[in-house]
């Protein structure tokens, strides 16, 4: 005769709702993991860019060669993708990779105003490029084409600074750089020399617009931070 | 991936991680009854009755003579043993190579018109003298135990039929290797089904049934060419218990190209849905207890479940093609190599990643289960490597047509 065991029916649903949670618990731990890994190296990066800064405060009681390196930590480039990776993947911890961005902007900027200080009291001529992306649906079709070119031109000459910002970032300090190119909503957007130009670059492009790039023989690092 | 995708993501998960835990959890519930060899070891059964062994064959000159000596050699007493073999309008050697055995008392050979496994067995049927009937395809071997541990089970009188372990014979290429870590899994299920009275196949290979059993409910009739699952579902509907001997052992030949797998494996999955569909009323009808309420259901969830996750699978593959030539068309192809380096970071540990990977490891228990119950150790081997590389990218084919035809009333052929 045919049995059904309700009972064991019911323990199972048990475990299995059991194992579920503890998949949720794992995976929010392993993200919280992952999310203090990210915190750790930007607290390792503002160290760095606090050094700098405390290097040029110094400046005025001395030499220029006396600043040393002022390249910004080697754990941008990784920050920069983990970022990203963060963004497309931990979910369940949108607030915090939020709060990272915001921060990893906030961070860039430093150095760039850092970069743009030390350059005219030093007199040199860092060769830098400011990229606005947004990650917003349908909003920039080119941008992940654009950070390709970016990260290929980062990997062609590693001394070539690239910031990389999120247009539709809500932080007071990205609004600023935004009003102070005057950057439109249309994205893809490069600032070099001072100037926007919009729209998808190839690597060639880009060399021809920085010709300067071909002078590029330092070890600086910077981080290209695609979509 | 969209909310809607998520939720039925996490649905068809949870449904498929349920199945598991189900079946692993009547597994350790049951594990004394695991753990013996058809309930008694090998002492002498209380009695031998005549046991009826039916062989159609169809264009099966090849493995006939292989089948029929491996039936010849069970240990058995061999008055007792009735072998009928079932020429079904073979247009090659195959009676030749029967009529070879006649000279062996217990070997009778019948020729018909071709007209279907079915109606072969049938017409056996009808000259058994046994009190217990049995089938064994023509390209399968039993071994010698294998009787005598299966009529072992039918001293328990409420048992009406029993299956035995099927094991791949000889499996020579990678896809041999692939189906017989599926079919030790099988031994795994079978087993489980078995304990809970909910197998929905008696297969071709050595199933053995009461002699009234036939005389009850008929023979076989024709259903979508897979006449022993309807077989089975007509003993449940009638409430006659299928029971399994895990160490039972009979090999059988499966197909050594893809096309010939996927045409088998085509006919089964199209031919469960198609029984399915005749025998409804059992599907989440407790009168038939855990078969309707679990088995049946499960399965017909499994299949589904499948294909979306295949269909999942299939759009990140676009998506990752999508990305790599978009990275073309914007900087040309890598000018320079870079070695990969691990970084734990980048592992996925979504929820439905951690879900995947408890679903990945009770496979893998679930395999070396049903590779100790096979080959009795749990030794790795690399048919395991080849079953997770091609078995995922291979079923998906056969699911997917195999709902088509149901869904479109297409039929599928034998060969």
């Amino acid at each position: 005769m045919h049995t059904a065991d309700w009972k064991k029916y019911f323990y199972v649903f048990l475990v299995t709702v059991a194992i579920f949670l503890t998949a949720f618990f794992v995976s929010d731990t392993l993200g919280n993991k992952k999310i203090q890994d990210i915190q750790t190296m930007q607290n390792r990066v503002s160290i760095d860019i606090l050094s700098s800064e405390t290097q040029f405060a110094l400046l005025s009681e001395s030499s220029c060669e006396t600043v040393g390196d002022t390249s910004l930590s080697k754990d941008l480039d990784s920050l920069a993708a983990k970022l990203s990776y963060a963004e497309v993947s931990l979910n369940s911890n949108k607030e915090d990779v939020l709060w990272l961005k915001k921060n990893y902007s906030l961070l860039e900027i430093k150095d760039y105003v850092l970069m743009k200080k030390l350059s005219e009291r030093c007199k040199v001529k860092p060769v830098y490029l400011l990229y606005f992306y947004s990650n917003a649906n349908g909003s920039c079709p080119d941008c992940q084409k654009q950070g390709v070119v970016l990260t290929e031109l980062r990997k062609k000459y590693p001394g070539l600074r690239v910031y990389s910002f999120d247009y539709d970032l809500d932080l007071a300090a990205l609004k600023t750089l935004v009003s102070l190119y005057k950057i439109q909503p249309e994205l893809p957007a490069i600032v070099i020399h001072q100037r926007a130009e919009y729209g998808w670059k190839s690597v060639e492009d880009m060399e021809k617009i920085m010709p300067e790039l071909a002078t590029l023989t330092g070890t600086t690092t910077e981080t290209t931070k695609e979509k | 991936m969209s909310e809607f995708l998520i939720v039925v993501t996490n649905i068809l998960l949870f449904l498929t991680l349920y199945m598991q835990v189900l079946l692993l959890y009547t597994f350790f519930e049951k594990k004394n009854v695991f753990s013996n060899t058809g309930g008694n070891g090998e002492s002498p059964l209380k009695r031998y009755p005549i046991v009826t062994i039916i062989v159609p064959v169809f264009n099966e000159e090849k493995t006939l003579g292989g089948t029929i000596e491996s039936l010849l050699a069970l240990d058995y007493p061999k008055d007792k043993l009735d072998i009928l073999v079932v020429d079904d309008g073979s247009t090659d050697n195959t009676l030749t190579v029967a009529n070879t055995f006649k000279t062996n008392p217990q070997v009778r050979v019948f020729t018909k018109e071709n007209g279907g496994k079915h109606t072969a067995v049938n017409l056996g049927i009808s000259y058994s003298r046994g009190e217990f009937i049995g089938c064994l395809d023509a390209d399968s071997f039993v071994d010698k135990n294998a009787l005598s541990r299966i009529i072992r089970c039918f001293e328990d009188e409420k048992v009406m039929a029993v299956t035995p372990a099927i094991k791949v014979h000889t499996p020579e290429n990678i896809l041999q290797q692939m189906q017989s870590v599926e079919y030790n899994m099988g031994v795994f299920l079978r087993k489980v089904y078995g304990s809970m009275n909910a197998i929905h196949v008696a297969p071709g290979p050595f199933s053995i049934f009461r002699k009234e059993v036939f005389e009850k409910l008929g023979g076989y009739v024709k259903a979508h060419n897979t006449e022993d699952m309807e077989f089975a579902m007509r003993m449940h509907k009638n409430h006659y218990p299928i029971a399994n001997v895990y160490d039972s052992y009979v090999y059988t030949v499966t197909p050594k190209t893809v096309k010939g797998l996927y045409k088998q494996r085509l006919r089964w999955v199209y031919g469960f849905l198609a029984n399915a569909r005749d025998y409804r009323e059992m599907i989440f009808n407790k009168k038939y207890g855990n078969l309707g309420m679990f088995t049946l259901p499960a399965a017909i969830v499994s299949i589904f479940a499948a294909l979306f996750f295949t269909a999942l699978a299939i759009g990140r593959f676009i998506a990752q093609i999508a990305k790599r030539f978009m990275e073309f068309q914007a900087v040309g192809f890598p000018t320079r190599f870079e070695w990969p380096h691990f970084d734990w970071f980048f592992v996925n540990t979504s929820e439905t990643a951690v879900v995947v990977y408890a679903l990945s490891l009770s496979t893998l228990f679930v395999i070396f289960v049903g590779k100790k119950l096979s080959d009795g150790n749990m030794k790795p081997q690399m048919n395991i490597v080849y079953f997770f590389l091609f078995y995922g990218i291979l079923a998906p084919a056969w699911l997917f047509k195999a709902v088509y035809n149901v869904v479109f009333n297409k039929k599928t052929t034998w060969r």
